[in-house]
């Protein structure tokens, strides 16, 4: 094909799995029929899916010959033959048929999401899989000096309905309310014995310390080393603290006690 | 573009004139030398150290460096203003388009994640699809290079590769590219790989002698290879598949099948670094694919990725090798900058090679033979592993994979450090390294047993760091002789510089350029420019000691006060 033709048939694109990457777009009707060939002529061997099957086919979404096809120029040739040596049959497609099966398999390939995830939907699975009553009992003992079943986490799968989110959200301690002032670090700045400003942590680090003050004001001060001396309190830290503490089995047993608390 | 000046301009005029055009570029025999007044190539010089002999800049005059200028970088053809603001009246710049897409697709965002090449009082710079000539004494563009792209992922471009007076760069849409270094007119183009095959590339090229050694990328399960390319001609001499290709290849028995070890990864996408006296290139291969499921991979080691490899570089044949990831699961690549060094071990002197790896482990290796020496655990919550393999690679602990439950991993698929360059001083024997202790919920959500594609079939979900550090390793041990932690859960910046002046530079992760006490890791000076994308650097002009490093579009340039 010359290259402006090319150019002109890529200009609307469907996504890529190469962010950027533009691949041409498809003749549906074309498409439908060579889909129709390929459940014919090649899904036993190269599955529903494209992704391989049974039988020993390889997936062609990764083929190479695939990937780099234009308008048939690899796929045909393969389909009618070039591959015998290699245990590929000659499947005796005229060219108007295997053209339309490489459109076909030209198209699954523009469904490839980013960075190569396979096309289509992914079946949902339970990630409940762990033990309510060592969850309970892990709560009890690591958990219930700041947080309670009945109180503030009271209700928490509701808020929570979604596992995944659940066992995210109970790791890394994020807000239970929107905005709840529980979870907002705060800083005690230290310039003089006596002289101590204090409020809510707007940023620091090892040279700059910001704090927002009752009033709102914001005030800022250099840090060199330990002057002046700055006291950090993360109250989502035992949290990250507790991190490399934890077995996978701790985090589902913990899970499928919280998702009890409905 | 936009210049921030602080020297007197009067000085700037004088200067100017006599800023470009000078000198002939870098011979073949400048790269031999270690690092010292330029920076001709990715790493400063073939050892991957990035250890600079310059001196000027030291731990008690630090506190006087302050900005010499600043000078933002605007991506895209130029042929409108980009977006709002008064850009539009930039100052013209010479300007040379090439490439061979449509020219629809000026990406005009770009972020500076690459090594400057410091030459003849010129700087080279690139992000994707552009480059730059760059006055070093005042940052004013003295040329500008655009490339119109056909796709392929556009992260980030690592810099030039430079032989005498020329310029190779490498474009997302798998082209390698040589320029005058003097005009940036294009001396001719190579297609390197193909990007529908999913193949996108960032590495900076690396010449040695008259090859041009050539990496890739790419995230849906194609081989990698490293090729060379003659620096003249821009011809073909070698290329170097990182897994089996052919039953009788060696490694093909770690793969239970060809056609996995054939889209097996072990992409080629950071540069290694050289050994002049064994002619052996030293470089890291990525992860496998499919990344997060075993599939047609097998149970064994899935050679050769996550690796270092020393290749010949006259041949492209392969001398040894190690695996610093053995059937890797979790996306860690091992394509870090290895750094090469002479220095005691158990009581001789030895040529070495160290890699601290994106999987939490460092490692120091023979690098005349790949006999292995030293393997220690640095990142301090790793935990997908149990123990070691018999040849001193960290052993999988496949509960740690990815599962339907959810597995917690440390670090996550970002890894303890990833593309960023490390730094080692001879003075001190540390290497200096990222270190990001974070943790990830990784749930399987392909469990086909035909394996998943590419680094689909998971989901990943970050859960928290407990601390990210700046880590200096003795060689000796493998042990942290001292950890600087940042206040970011991130890496401190794009990458590291040790100097003789004992300091080690870096961007903080908060918001600053920072240097550090290279013998005990305390901060030392710092100045307020944003986030470092890029490692900083360090070359002398007119008798100044100039520290550069990038944040986003803007170079930024610091010398003595």
């Amino acid at each position: 094909m010359p290259a402006a033709a090319a150019q002109q048939t890529r200009s609307h694109s469907p996504g890529s799995f190469n962010s950027g990457q533009v691949r041409a777009a498809e003749d549906p009707a074309i498409v439908a029929r060579g889909k129709t060939l390929y459940g014919i002529n090649c899904q036993a061997c190269h599955g529903v899916d494209l992704r391989g099957g049974d039988i020993g086919g390889p997936n062609l979404l990764r083929s190479q010959a695939a990937l780099s096809d234009q308008h048939g120029e690899m796929i045909v040739p393969i389909i009618q033959g070039a591959r015998q040596a290699q245990g590929m049959p000659n499947i005796g497609l005229n060219n108007e048929d295997a053209d339309a099966v490489a459109a076909y398999v030209r198209s699954v390939i523009g469904t490839i999401g980013s960075q190569g995830k396979p096309p289509g939907e992914e079946k949902a699975l339970n990630i409940v899989v762990g033990n309510t009553d060592h969850g309970s009992a892990y709560f009890a003992a690591h958990c219930s000096t700041c947080h309670s079943a009945t109180e503030d986490l009271k209700g928490i799968a509701s808020r929570f309905p979604e596992p995944k989110a659940l066992q995210a959200r109970w790791l890394t301690g994020g807000t239970l309310i929107e905005d709840g002032p529980a979870t907002k670090a705060t800083v005690e700045v230290t310039t003089s014995p006596g002289q101590t400003t204090s409020g809510a942590l707007v940023h620091v680090d090892e040279f700059l310390v910001t704090l927002r003050m009752s009033d709102g004001t914001e005030r800022s001060y250099r840090r060199n080393g330990a002057i002046p001396r700055v006291v950090v309190h993360n109250p989502l830290q035992k949290h990250r603290d507790m991190l490399p503490t934890y077995t996978d089995e701790n985090i589902h047993d913990v899970t499928a006690y919280l998702v009890t608390l409905k | 573009m936009k210049i921030r000046q602080a020297l007197p301009f009067a000085s700037l005029l004088l200067l100017s004139a006599f800023s470009f055009g000078q000198g002939g570029g870098v011979s073949p025999e400048d790269l031999l030398k270690p690092l010292a007044k330029s920076w001709p190539t990715y790493n400063g010089d073939y050892t991957g150290k990035r250890y600079s002999a310059l001196t000027a800049v030291n731990r008690q005059t630090v506190k006087n460096l302050g900005l010499a200028w600043s000078s933002q970088l605007t991506p895209g053809d130029e042929s409108t203003p980009p977006g709002p603001g008064p850009r539009g009246r930039r100052p013209p710049v010479n300007l040379t388009v090439g490439g061979e897409g449509p020219g629809n697709m000026n990406i005009r965002s770009g972020s500076i994640k690459g090594s400057v090449l410091a030459v003849d009082g010129t700087l080279y710079v690139t992000m994707p699809d552009n480059a730059w000539a760059v006055d070093a004494r005042d940052g004013h563009p003295l040329w500008h290079y655009f490339w119109k792209t056909k796709g392929g992922t556009h992260i980030g471009n690592r810099g030039f590769g430079m032989w005498n007076g020329y310029l190779y760069m490498e474009t997302p849409d798998d082209y390698l590219v040589s320029l005058d270094a003097k005009t940036g007119k294009e001396r001719w183009h190579r297609m390197i790989a193909d990007v529908d095959q999913g193949y996108f590339a960032t590495p900076a090229p690396i010449v040695i002698g008259n090859h041009v050694l050539v990496g890739v990328g790419n995230d849906i399960d194609s081989p990698g290879f490293l090729q060379s390319y003659d620096a003249e001609t821009g011809e073909l001499q070698w290329k170097f598949y990182t897994v089996p290709m052919e039953k009788s290849d060696p490694g093909a028995d770690t793969w239970k099948t060809l056609d996995a070890a054939r889209h097996g990864g072990a992409q080629t996408w950071i540069t290694g670094a050289y050994d002049p006296a064994t002619h052996l290139y030293i470089f890291g291969t990525g992860n496998p694919t499919p990344a997060y499921t075993t599939g047609g991979r097998g149970d064994l080691d899935n050679l050769f990725t996550c690796s270092l490899i020393a290749l010949n570089v006259d041949t492209g044949k392969m001398a040894w090798y190690f695996q610093t990831s053995p059937h890797d699961m979790h996306d860690y690549d091992s394509a870090q900058t290895p750094v090469l060094f002479d220095g005691m071990f158990k009581g001789k002197m030895r040529k070495l090679v160290a890699t601290a790896a994106r999987n939490g482990y460092y490692f120091t290796l023979d690098r005349v033979t790949g006999e292995h020496l030293v393997t220690s655990k640095y990142g301090l919550t790793t935990n997908w592993t149990k123990g070691l393999t018999p040849a001193g690679g960290p052993q999988r602990d496949p509960g740690k994979d990815a599962i339907i439950a959810g597995s917690l991993s440390s670090p996550n698929s970002s890894g303890t450090i990833n593309w960023e360059p490390v730094a080692f001083s001879p003075v001190t024997g540390l290497l200096y390294t990222y270190e990001a202790d974070t943790f990830s919920l990784l749930y399987l959500t392909d469990p086909d047993p035909r394996g998943s594609m590419g680094l689909g079939g998971k989901e990943e979900v970050q859960v928290g760091s407990v601390g990210s550090y700046l880590t200096a390793i003795d060689y000796k041990t493998g042990q942290a002789r001292w950890r600087h932690r940042f206040y970011s859960d991130h890496f401190g910046g794009g990458g590291l510089l040790a100097t003789a002046g004992g300091l080690v530079f870096t961007g903080d992760g908060s918001g600053s350029l920072a240097a550090y006490d290279a013998a005990n890791g305390k901060a030392l000076w710092n100045t307020r420019i944003g986030q470092v994308s890029n490692a900083p650097q360090t070359f002398e002009l007119d008798g100044h000691q100039y520290i550069i490093c990038a944040s986003g579009d803007t170079l930024w340039s610091f010398i003595l006060h």
